[in-house]
């Protein structure tokens, strides 16, 4: 008997087709493939589960073993935000998810919902060129700086902590053959970005809005000036649901943005959700640095019917191989298409009473924990959107207090040292969970 | 009609239902759908949000928003339904018999375990959880390990490259660590590829600076074994290739192509998106390959959502193991946990673990399957090939280049040079007719190293009726071009839209890549 996922393995059906193509076996079409690297017996896998029961079985086994948290104070770069009904209506739809390379004509859906998520992020970024996204947020960032390196000719690269350590990793190892990387991150001994002083030799300087520690620095505007006053780009990696509050980077003077889509109604799937964006203004000597693809809108023959396609294709790679830029694939294009349809749900009002919301709460929460003792709330003269540090100052180490957290419901905030950990609010939290969050850290943060 | 009225019967022939034309008549759905921004109502909102009386605190100077973004403002049933009629004409391969989308391993991809990620205990988990309280999903990932390492008969695999391309830049980055911690980083500069290899294996060596040195096929259409022996050399770092390649060939003497290299201290890596066929059959590690990557969304079935997210597995031998992405999912007898501390990794690949969603959907695959299943994979897509083979080689002006006589294993490259040459028409043009008859069509990657190219892979997941129907929607398309080739000219026909004008994609002052843009230069 066939197997349910494939109509033609069922012994009889494959007689006929063999029949039809004049072979005797299979065998024949593996003829090139030499002996000694034939695999002379079958893998050593499990049993199949056959049945679609006894998969839901096995899978409900494993699934068992994952608890959600009930209440989470967890962000650094995997956001839970409330997910609209109608974006996972639209991200479930199977043209969607299963379509894939097809051309403008028969998969124009594809193309326009992808063209219109740029345009979307383009109103929000105040940007003109945005591209179908790619991987992460993480490739984002070191896809803007080789392509700010590209631009100016330049070899180093100034990375303006604090950023993900994770974050700088990656970075390192994508712009390794053609830059060098100096992180500055005056976390730990009070050096300030407005302090920065920006070299000639300076191909871009990267700074987060808001930075990794959920800081909104007051330097931004002063930075981009002196980026700019050397000829480097100013590259700003932002949180897009921000940007309905928060001033888009492009405003004080960013060259390129960038960032990870994933806020914008994409689950966490634990830590699968993330997209990446780059955008830059519309300027040639900017555009041709692109790797991804960028579609463009354009008439058809017949009046007022448009169509869509991809600019400049002559830049990536799938035209021209290693003469490309970086190189061009699969990415996150379905990503793309949910944070389009959240932006259009959300609105010009949706955006603004998120990000004014996370503003409040944030600041709510880093006075309400300032106030429990040993507890402190560093950077509290600045202002933080979601993620903040939390600081504990008693004998308990942060991974201590998580324990204790945990033991009583709560997932406390990513660990970065003995003593802090990177905590987050957003929307999905209520004045009372942070209340309920200071309350038992005055029992146990000792 | 009332029960009294005398009744007169009605012929058999005006009830019966006459059998389905050989070719379907079929029309994609057209909305002929406004831009999202044409629709916008002001004052309308299609979602709430949380408000709260808490104040907002004041922004630095120059960080508050001074304009709100021009947004459309729509309600809630208006998003979706604009929304709905863009899926509707959007042709994904649940609809369609999608074997014209060769290279990319177009298979059904199971509803079940599209279930499973949207379960909340997948959906709703946040990656820095508590590793107690997500042992399941790390057990998943582990034996997803598992499974591939005896797939690919490699040590090692790691999961979080997010697509293809991005696994064989792992493996190039894994590649320089390897030779830089024999001292050897800086020698070994070239990596060689072939170019019917997917273009990522030499454009992401490039981007990692390497110089890239492509190998042309032979007569017969296989990789140059003359050409490789003179590019190999102590500046060898590595070679990236794949097997069969985009052809639907198998390089048969790919065991000297992995001795020549190792001969010189240089790394073999697999680019293993063409495995759908050879699941079971061959595998990287008896061929010798250091490293190799799966497209977890071709071979293993994650749905391609319209292009991602999708998903990669790079797998290594043990002598590239402390290279591998950090971290990795270990499992100590009772617990599963994340190892982050492996000092010679290459480092972060993508954020956290991987495209997680996608690597839950590759496990239920594989366990659905177990080692019979994927070798009735490889047989049925291979077979499947030859057969519709078969049948496209009984059209007028499509012929099959290189390896004459030989077999193919799971896709093939065709050529329509004399069709071409007889009537004008390209390779492109029948693309956009094929479509009009409900399905797809690709030529190939640049450059078109065959003429007028098209290339085909027939799935495991296609019946002999499927496989007929496509080679007859060919036939019926090339007898077009030669007896109306006006048809196939202006097509398509009975798609969304109409032929472009598309010339300004390519000019700077006319090219709109946002409805920004687009009000600027054009409105």
């Amino acid at each position: 008997m066939g197997h349910p996922y494939i109509p033609n393995s069922d012994p009889e059906i494959r007689k006929r087709m063999l029949a039809a193509v004049g072979a005797a076996s299979v065998e024949e079409f593996y003829a090139d493939i030499p002996d000694a690297i034939r695999l002379h017996r079958p893998l050593d896998l499990p049993a199949p589960l056959r049945s679609e029961a006894e998969l839901v079985r096995h899978m409900d086994r494993l699934l068992s073993r994952n608890k959600p948290a009930e209440l989470s104070f967890l962000g650094a770069g995997c956001y839970q935000h409330h997910l609209p009904a109608v974006v996972e209506e639209i991200a479930n739809r199977s043209e969607f998810l299963t379509a894939y390379a097809g051309e403008p004509y028969e998969d124009h859906g594809r193309f326009q919902a992808l063209w219109e998520y740029q345009s979307l992020m383009g109103e929000l970024l105040e940007l003109d060129v945005v591209n179908v996204p790619t991987y992460d947020g993480f490739q984002a960032a070191g896809t803007a700086l080789r392509m700010a390196g590209r631009v100016t000719g330049r070899r180093r690269l100034l990375v303006v902590g604090p950023v993900d350590p994770d974050k700088v990793s990656k970075i390192v190892d994508f712009v390794r053959p053609d830059h060098d990387v100096e992180v500055l991150d005056g976390t730990h001994d009070g050096w300030q970005v407005a302090d920065l002083v920006v070299g000639a030799d300076v191909a871009a300087v990267y700074i987060e809005a808001p930075n990794y520690h959920g800081v909104l620095d007051a330097a931004l505007p002063t930075l981009a000036e002196r980026a700019h006053a050397v000829g480097a780009l100013f590259v700003v990696g932002c949180n897009p649901i921000s940007l309905g509050a928060v001033a888009s980077p492009a405003s004080y003077g960013a060259d390129i943005v960038c960032g990870d889509i994933q806020p914008l109604g994409i689950p966490m799937s634990f830590g699968g959700g993330n997209a990446g964006f780059i955008a830059t203004r519309d300027e040639e000597r900017l555009v041709r640095e692109f790797p991804s693809r960028l579609f463009g809108v354009v008439p058809t023959v017949v009046e007022g019917e448009y169509g869509f396609g991809d600019v400049f294709y002559d830049r990536t790679s799938f035209a021209l191989r290693e003469e490309g830029k970086e190189w061009v694939g699969t990415a996150s294009a379905l990503n793309g298409i949910m944070a389009g349809v959240y932006l259009a749900l959300m609105g010009p009002r949706g955006m603004r009473e998120i990000g004014e919301t996370i503003l409040a709460l944030t600041a709510y929460a880093r006075e309400r924990l300032a106030a429990v003792p040993s507890v402190t709330v560093p950077n509290a003269s600045s202002v933080s959107f979601a993620d903040f540090v939390v600081r504990f100052t008693g004998s308990r180490t942060a991974a201590e207090i998580n324990t204790l957290l945990l033991e009583r419901g709560i997932q406390g905030g990513k660990v970065l040292s003995d003593t802090d950990a990177l905590f987050c609010v957003t929307e999905v939290h209520a004045r009372e969970d942070v209340d309920r969050l200071a309350a038992v850290l005055e029992e146990i943060a000792k | 009609m009332s029960a009294s009225s005398p009744r007169t019967p009605v012929p058999v022939e005006d009830a019966r239902i006459a059998p389905k034309p050989g070719l379907r008549r079929f029309h994609q759905a057209r909305w002929d759908e406004p831009l999202i921004f044409e629709l916008t109502s002001p004052g309308e909102r299609g979602v709430g949000v949380p408000v709260t009386d808490l104040p907002v605190p004041a922004l630095p100077a120059g960080l508050a928003r001074a304009e709100a973004p021009r947004l459309p403002e729509m309600s809630q049933p208006h998003v979706l339904r604009h929304y709905m009629r863009l899926s509707q004409e959007t042709l994904g391969v649940d609809l369609n018999v999608d074997v014209g989308q060769g290279t990319c391993t177009m298979k059904y991809s199971p509803k079940v375990n599209d279930s499973f990620v949207r379960d909340p205990r997948i959906a709703s988990l946040h990656p820095l959880q508590d590793e107690g309280t997500v042992q399941g999903v790390l057990e998943i990932l582990y034996r997803l390990e598992g499974l591939l390492k005896e797939i690919s008969g490699m040590d090692r695999v790691s999961l979080q490259p997010a697509s293809g391309s991005s696994a064989i830049y792992a493996n190039v980055s894994m590649i320089r660590a390897y030779h830089a911690s024999r001292g050897e980083g800086e020698l070994r500069d070239e990596i060689i590829t072939t170019q019917f290899s997917h273009p990522t294996n030499a454009a992401a060596p490039k981007t990692a600076g390497y110089r890239v040195i492509t190998l042309m096929p032979d007569a017969d259409g296989y990789p140059d074994i003359e050409a490789l022996r003179a590019a190999v050399g102590p500046r060898t770092a590595a070679l990236l290739i794949t097997n069969p390649e985009d052809t639907g060939i198998f390089n048969p003497r790919i065991e000297e192509f992995v001795r020549l290299v190792h001969e010189v201290g240089g790394l073999c890596c697999y680019d293993q998106a063409n495995a759908n066929g050879i699941l079971g059959i061959t595998r990287a590690r008896d061929a010798g390959f250091d490293l190799c990557h799966f497209n977890l969304h071709k071979t293993f079935s994650t749905p391609h959502m319209c292009g991602g997210p999708a998903a990669g597995a790079s797998a290594v031998t043990s002598a590239l193991e402390p290279f591998l992405p950090r971290p990795t999912i270990e499992f100590d007898g009772s617990r599963y946990y994340v190892d982050d501390d492996r000092p010679e990794s290459i480092g972060k690949i993508r954020p956290f673990y991987g495209v997680v969603s996608n690597l839950v959907r590759a496990y239920a695959w594989i366990m659905a399957l177990g080692a019979q299943g994927l070798r009735d994979v490889a047989e049925t897509s291979v077979l499947n090939n030859n057969y519709l083979i078969s049948k496209v080689l009984e059209i007028k002006g499509v012929s099959l280049p290189y390896a004459r006589g030989r077999r193919r294993v799971e896709q093939a490259r065709y050529s329509w040079e004399k069709l071409n040459a007889d009537t004008g028409i390209h390779s492109e043009q029948i693309g956009y007719r094929v479509a009009d008859f409900g399905t797809h069509y690709w030529t190939s990657h640049h450059p078109y190293l065959v003429p007028e190219p098209m290339t085909l892979e027939p799935t495991e997941s296609y019946s002999q009726a499927d496989l007929d129907e496509y080679a007859r929607i060919l036939a019926e398309v090339a007898r077009e071009a030669y007896e109306e080739p006006e048809t196939v000219r202006t097509a398509p026909h009975n798609g969304p839209i109409h032929s472009m004008r598309d010339a300004s994609l390519e000019d700077p002052g006319t090219w709109a890549v946002t409805w920004r843009a687009y009000r600027r230069k054009l409105a």
